[in-house]
């Protein structure tokens, strides 16, 4: 027996020697590092990626043009927006790219902690309201109007609507005043709380596939209005101020200038990447392009953000001058 | 929360029938009186509104983290774990899954991993549980996600050794001591029932965003059944044994180490195991502070409801929670098996080991130079065809199930659940309050009355009452049909070898694939509604139900059986009349368990329309100005969870005694 043990670790100790000998490329052979931080300057910027694909989008073109152009090491950071911002206090986090308003977060990390300041806009433009699958608004027309919803009401019904129909409230991420709407436009609706984007849209590609009634709360610049283009309802118009008292509202959403915000350390900090976040500036088309590419080509938002900055190199130049 | 009840009493057939009766009866009284008060003093709060209590939680949030920069305990206390953690972390993930300075791959890669794999889990446990964990981490590159498998057991790794080096001395504590037992009971429920996305925005406030946070958010809820179930085995270590010992003259020490610690470590890795379980539970919501590995993604493919995707990092999940628990649990029945495999094998073993740590040394070493074997071959073609079939798969039931599916949802909301609810929302606070603790004094004794009683008035407190109740009807819809399926299935398995062996890895696999991934197909089939939220719970707590119920008919005697079957008894009558009753222990037991699991689920429910406390705790991470409001939820389902298992303990130990 004690010969077959020494056979075996023999045997083993030959395998080892042979698989070292006839073993292939080492490791850090020919690895020379090609995408090394020639500029230096620049060092680690570390970017927020909030979770939405529009976000996602912008993240990969700043990092991709920072990343080659710039020479910096990106870091992005996986985040919801409100730790987003906690992290500019503790220097976790240098830039947000697409902010949606979120004036209580502005309040109290720019105006009062003072560790955040806003670095300008994207250039696109938010909207919020309400939306109908298309087939809808195409079968009645007139129901892109707010006078005429209370009509269609019963279609509308649902077994979570307790007898009145359904407005499905989606992301709690972002503030609503659908509850205050319904109620001061006396509309014969309940909002329904679905909770999440991913549970909005699921709900109206169902209801466009299968021609039901849905009508709820959704947003663009937004990856999946390229899939299923949802037509708007239209709310009395938004005047200023007319959303000064929260329970009172009556009139649509104001369209969101979406902005960048960065940390104060980071703006003071003379990184090429700020000024690069600071000129960073493009369209809603741009955005759904590439958002476009990672959602429903399932590109890699790298791959995704090489093929638009490469099409779109004037743009680019712009924002590294 | 582990009831554990041994034995089963003959049935206490009056007493059980008036019993039967008092609760009838409380029922009938609210059911008048909630005609005659119906809409009135319910508690309602909108979604947007607020009492004093939500906006005072948010200005503590706010306080602390305006003075987190200057504070002293920040820069000498939370700055320091941090920073370990911080290390800890990284030395892992640089040895298996991160580059590290100019090397472009961690320092031991597949082979080496794989080899590592494998032999640990040779040593520790069997050959067979070997060849599995070879089997799975090697899926791990076919799938196309090594290094994120890696990230995450670097992740997991981790945060189980910290747990672990908490948890055991504390369990022992809890085990010896009735006192210390006592007190930390309540804070080991407070852990396990309080929804993580309640803490996981203020942790990064005083761990940074980083591994450190990802990785206390995942041993806080995974360090409490390794107390638990410590505390558990000390304690079931046969009086007579320790009284044996002392009498020998052992010191306090000598009986710990030489008498209660090897006598309960069969038990104790069961702890580890479930911790390890827990902490992989936890994968996808610590990828929401930025946690590295497949919960990222799970969670970034569901952003673009790429089911495919997700299902494919699920199921990486799935196999890596399969392997860690077969390996542990082989792990803890070791000694036992390698003792009656006979002697020639031990005589053996020493010089075999030796063996494998040379062989796995070269594995080791060779992972570390060459490029082939650092860098796992192939492009995860086999993690594209399962996304890819996965696909079609909830493509192909969307389009043919949502008809049958419809109606069932229709059915059950307007049938049970409407009504059910209506019942809770509807009624006065104080009579639903009354009602739950006359029924908490009925079937569990005064105790749970006052329990009852104290967690109604705190439920009121929170100023979410009426989410709550929204809340409870659909837990409680929820766990009916957790037991129905719990019954029919548990009986099925636990009265067939056959049927649990094919059974057990699908439920395995339920409880860990995370809810996220199934969530999209269940939102086109039922779309965003309350009962898509039961379904959810009820695919997550279903198996424990089931596995309950199968080893309580397991283990009701053989004899038994045959005895009744040479009665005459027919299959059916051996069921209803033996197996079950004699399992009633086993049956409360997943009831409590059941109920646990559900409320567990009540956040991931508000992901997917059933609104209320799992709304309120979602809107509350991602609002700044609900924080407070989503705390408060989440101190109800803790509430709501507390009430319900001492309840149902009492009632189980009535039954049993």
């Amino acid at each position: 027996m004690v010969r077959h043990w020494r056979a075996g670790a023999a045997g083993l100790a030959v395998l080892g020697l042979t698989l070292t000998a006839c073993g292939g490329a080492k490791v850090g052979d020919g690895s020379s590092a090609g995408s090394k931080s020639s500029g230096g300057k620049c060092g680690t910027f570390n970017l927020a990626v909030n979770p939405w694909v529009g976000y996602e989008a912008d993240a990969a073109v700043v990092a991709y043009v920072a990343q080659h152009d710039l020479g910096c090491t990106v870091d992005k950071k996986d985040l919801k927006e409100e730790i987003a911002w906690q992290g500019f206090g503790t220097g976790e986090v240098d830039a947000i790219l697409e902010n949606w308003g979120h004036d209580d977060l502005k309040k109290k990390y720019i105006t009062e902690q003072k560790t955040a300041v806003d670095a300008g806009s994207t250039g696109n433009k938010g909207v919020i309201g309400w939306f109908v699958p298309p087939w809808l608004a195409k079968a009645h027309p007139d129901i892109t109007d707010w006078r005429n919803l209370n009509k269609y009401a019963s279609h509308f019904r649902t077994s979570e609507s307790g007898g009145k129909g359904q407005l499905l409230d989606g992301d709690p991420s972002y503030v609503t005043n659908d509850a205050a709407l319904v109620k001061n436009l006396k509309l014969n609706f309940k909002v329904v709380y679905a909770g999440s984007e991913t549970a909005l849209i699921q709900a109206y590609r169902t209801a466009e596939k299968n021609k039901q009634w849905v009508i709820g709360y959704f947003y663009e610049p937004q990856w999946f209005l390229s899939e299923v283009p949802l037509v708007k309802v239209d709310l009395p118009k938004y005047t200023t101020g007319c959303d000064a008292d929260a329970a009172k509202i009556a009139c649509d959403y104001p369209v969101y200038d979406l902005n960048k915000i960065v940390s104060s350390r980071f703006a003071r900090s003379g990184s090429p990447a700020y000024k690069l976040v600071k000129n960073f500036h493009w369209t809603n088309d741009d955005q759904n392009t590439v958002a476009k590419y990672i959602a429903q080509d399932k590109m890699s938002p790298d791959a995704a953000a090489k093929k638009w900055v490469e099409a779109n190199r004037d743009k680019v130049e712009a924002w590294l001058k | 929360m582990t009831v554990a009840l041994d034995k089963t009493a003959p049935l206490a057939g009056a007493r059980r029938l008036s019993r039967r009766m008092v609760v009838a009866a409380i029922l009938v009284v609210w059911l008048v009186l909630f005609a005659v008060f119906r809409g009135r003093q319910t508690l309602t709060l909108a979604a947007a509104d607020l009492t004093g209590l939500h906006r005072w939680f948010n200005d503590v949030n706010d306080t602390i983290g305006a003075n987190r920069n200057t504070n002293p305990l920040f820069l000498y206390f939370f700055n320091e774990i941090r920073l370990v953690i911080d290390n800890l972390v990284g030395f892992v993930q640089h040895l298996i899954s991160q580059p590290t300075g100019a090397r472009p791959v961690p320092q031991i890669g597949w082979l080496g991993v794989v080899g590592l794999a494998g032999y640990v889990s040779w040593a520790v446990a069997n050959w067979r549980v070997a060849l599995l964990a070879v089997a799975g981490f090697a899926f791990f590159g076919l799938q196309g996600l090594w290094q994120e498998s890696m990230d995450t057991l670097s992740l997991t790794v981790s945060a189980v050794l910290v747990a672990l080096l908490f948890a055991l001395p504390l369990g022992v504590w809890a085990g010896l001591s009735d006192r210390f037992n006592r007190i930390v009971t309540p804070l080991l429920d407070f852990m396990q029932t309080m929804p993580t996305f309640v803490y996981l925005a203020p942790l990064t406030l005083f761990f940074l965003i980083g591994p450190a946070s990802a990785t206390i958010a995942t041993l806080i809820y995974a360090a409490p059944p390794a107390i638990r179930i410590t505390a558990h085995a000390i304690r079931s270590v046969p009086e007579s044994t320790v009284e044996a010992a002392d009498s020998l003259g052992a010191t306090r020490r000598q009986t710990l180490l030489k008498v209660l610690l090897p006598m309960s470590r069969r038990t104790v890795v069961m702890g580890v195991n479930q911790t390890i379980m827990a902490a992989l539970a936890m994968v996808t919501i610590a990828a929401l502070i930025d946690a590295p590995g497949l919960g990222k993604t799970v969670v970034q493919a569901l952003q673009s409801l790429d089911v495919g995707t997700a299902f494919n990092a699920g199921l990486a999940i799935v196999v890596m929670a399969i392997v860690l628990d077969r390996v542990t649990t082989a792990a803890s029945g070791r000694e036992e098996a390698a003792r009656r495999s006979g002697s020639r094998f031990l005589t053996w073993r020493r010089p075999l080991l030796a063996v494998g740590a040379v062989g796995t040394a070269i594995l080791v070493y060779l992972s570390h130079t060459y490029v082939w074997a650092a860098e796992f071959p192939g492009d995860g073609g086999t993690g594209s065809s399962i996304a890819s079939a996965a696909d079609t798969a909830t493509t192909w039931a969307q389009d043919h199930l949502s008809g049958i599916t419809n109606t069932a949802r229709d059915i059950i909301t307007n049938g049970l659940l409407n009504p059910f609810q209506s019942l809770l929302t509807d009624s006065p606070w104080w009579l639903v309050g009354a009602a739950l603790v006359a029924l908490g004094a009925v079937l569990g004794g005064r105790f749970a009355a006052v329990t009852a009683a104290v967690c109604v008035g705190l439920l009121v407190g929170t100023g979410v009452w009426s989410d709550s109740m929204t809340t409870l009807a659909s837990t409680v819809v929820a766990t009916v049909l957790v037991m129905v399926l719990g019954v029919v299935f548990g009986v099925w398995m636990g009265r067939s070898v056959l049927v649990d062996r094919v059974l057990r890895p699908t439920l395995d696999a339920a409880q860990v694939m995370p809810p996220f991934v199934y969530l999209v197909p269940f939102l086109a089939l039922f779309g965003a509604t309350r009962f898509t939220a039961i379904v959810a719970a009820v695919v997550y707590a279903a198996p424990v139900a089931m596995k309950i119920i199968a080893d309580g008919v397991r283990a009701v005697p053989e004899t038994t059986v045959e005895a009744a079957t040479s009665a005459g008894c027919n299959t059916w009558q051996i069921i209803t009349k033996v197996q079950l009753p004699m399992s009633r222990s086993a049956l409360t037991l997943a009831t409590n368990q059941g109920l646990i699991y559900v409320l567990s689920m009540v956040v991931v429910g508000g992901l997917v329309g059933a609104g209320a406390l799992g709304y309120d705790v979602v809107a509350g991470f991602s609002q700044g100005e609900l924080y407070g409001k989503g705390l408060a939820a989440g101190l109800a389902i803790v509430l709501l969870g507390v009430m319900f298992d001492r309840i149902t303990q009492a009632a189980a130990r009535r039954t049993g005694a």
